[in-house]
């Protein structure tokens, strides 16, 4: 299972395969601190996150494109975060923004799946690190096929009907200024995935249905949803 | 039995505990080989894979630190750029105010888990190591708190001196925490107080997501984290685990 999903994805540049590690920007998307819009003053957060808040999608949620992913019992919905993740070539720390596309090896579709909760509080790793909650592929599209990822189309698709359309246009740390501010405190290795950011409101979806998210460029990633209980 | 990773002369060889003729503690590799402590360089004991780390899982910690214990275990996840091995060098980046350490019982996963109930949690145990996960609490934010600004840097979580088989600690619910600062006894625990205990844990993370082989849980740290500053030797030691040492540096050494 580990490194499976990370091989199943097809990468014709070097590392020419991802390492299995996966982080996540929390509220790096314009939409996603308007849909906190107060909330964000006061407890538990007191305050915007200054530095970038990150998560981990760790080894056991990654899934390949295709792959049905679990509704877990109990849950009726699941969010989709859709993102463009970042594949890392070159051991980054302390990267200039002027200088950190050149440590990126390409971009993937990230699909980041969620039992919706609320607050951020608190890291919830019931809710992010189910088993299959990070499909991501099909392919890394090569950094030079991708002339500005800070201008992407995000389309997310629910049984074949568009229920988001969002852009990497509305960062809040475009992807350079992203990789800048977290290697500053973390050094990313080759192979390494950061997915920039996530629009809200997600898309909701419910066992027997299929996602699919397509980006510019990078393909289409499609999954559908069963019944974890069935 | 203990084994640890170590690099020695151009290659990675797993060691064992060897006292040297002269006395000291060394290391005798597979292939033979017999070295002082200082002649080899320690790596975290195992390829790690997922790492799992519990805060306030010690009823007094989170008195401490002014919480009241959590109804659920708060779990958090790190990545392998945090790791390193007994004897390191650890980076307090400079005008911090708090850095501390947390000594802990790290379980390593032997087989895969999932769903696992506490009567069988334990089958899924390869062994135990001693962890020093650090945290630099001048970064703390409330959100996904702790955030990994402040529990995922580079070279923080450091993990040894060995890894020990589970069928040499008879009861992993009854161990004795203790840091020592430059030999000053600063931090003590058993792990009889921890809230979740392993089998509770195994049983809990494995309720939601399958564990395998390499993952890691870090079990949480009593109370009694001071701060650390540049040149300070850390010593962590766990009952029947041995001793993991490591050294605070500063900024200069990486070029800041």
């Amino acid at each position: 299972m580990p490194l499976g999903p990370c091989i199943a994805v097809r990468m014709d540049v070097p590392p020419y395969r991802l390492s299995g590690t996966v982080y996540g920007a929390l509220l790096n998307h314009e939409t996603s601190l308007q849909d906190l819009g107060d909330a964000i003053e006061r407890p538990p957060y007191n305050g915007a996150p200054k530095a970038p808040v990150l998560y981990i999608k760790p080894r056991n949620t990654l899934a390949v494109d295709g792959e049905p992913i679990v509704v877990p019992p109990g849950v009726t919905e699941l969010e989709i975060g859709a993102s463009v993740g970042v594949v890392i070539g070159r051991p980054s720390c302390r990267l200039s923004a002027e200088h950190a596309l050149e440590h990126v090896a390409g971009f993937l579709i990230v699909s980041d799946v969620s039992v919706p909760h609320r607050p951020y509080y608190r890291p919830s790793i019931p809710c992010k690190a189910r088993d299959g909650f990070c499909p991501l592929g099909p392919r890394v599209a090569p950094r030079a096929a991708v002339p500005n990822p800070d201008a992407l189309t995000i389309r997310v698709y629910v049984d074949g009907e568009l229920k988001q359309t969002t852009t990497t246009s509305q960062l809040v740390r475009p992807v350079a200024r992203l990789l800048a501010d977290v290697t500053d405190f973390m050094t990313l290795s080759p192979g390494d995935v950061l997915a920039v950011g996530v629009a809200s409101p997600a898309p909701r979806v419910r066992a027997g249905q299929r996602v699919r998210v397509e980006i510019d460029g990078l393909g289409r990633l499609e999954n559908s949803f069963v019944d974890g209980a069935a | 039995m203990r084994v640890a990773r170590v690099a020695c002369a151009g290659a990675i060889h797993a060691a064992q505990p060897h006292q040297l003729a002269d006395g000291r503690a060394g290391v005798r590799l597979t292939d033979g080989r017999m070295l002082a402590e200082d002649e080899v360089v320690w790596l975290p004991p195992l390829e790690v894979g997922t790492i799992i780390a519990l805060g306030l899982n010690y009823a007094q910690r989170a008195k401490e630190l002014a919480f009241s214990t959590p109804e659920e275990p708060l779990v958090f996840l790190k990545g392998p750029g945090t790791l390193l091995g007994h004897r390191g060098l650890t980076r307090r980046p400079a005008g911090v105010k708090f850095m501390h350490y947390e000594c802990e019982l790290a379980v390593i996963i032997g087989r895969s888990a999932r769903g696992a109930r506490r009567s069988d949690a334990m089958t899924h145990v390869a062994g135990y190591c001693i962890a020093n996960d650090y945290a630099i609490r001048d970064y703390l934010e409330n959100w996904y708190r702790p955030n990994l600004r402040v529990k995922n840097r580079d070279g923080a979580t450091v993990l040894g001196p060995w890894l020990v088989d589970v069928a040499d600690i008879p009861d992993p619910g009854n161990l004795g925490v203790r840091t020592y600062v430059n030999g000053k006894l600063t931090q003590q625990g058993n792990t009889r107080d921890l809230i979740s205990d392993v089998p509770a844990l195994i049983e809990y993370l494995s309720s939601f997501m399958t564990l395998t082989a390499g993952d890691v849980i870090l079990t949480g740290t009593p109370e009694g984290t001071v701060n650390v500053d540049v040149g300070d030797e850390v010593v962590c030691e766990i009952d029947g685990l041995g001793r993991l040492r490591n050294t605070i540096v500063g900024d200069a050494l990486f070029g800041r």
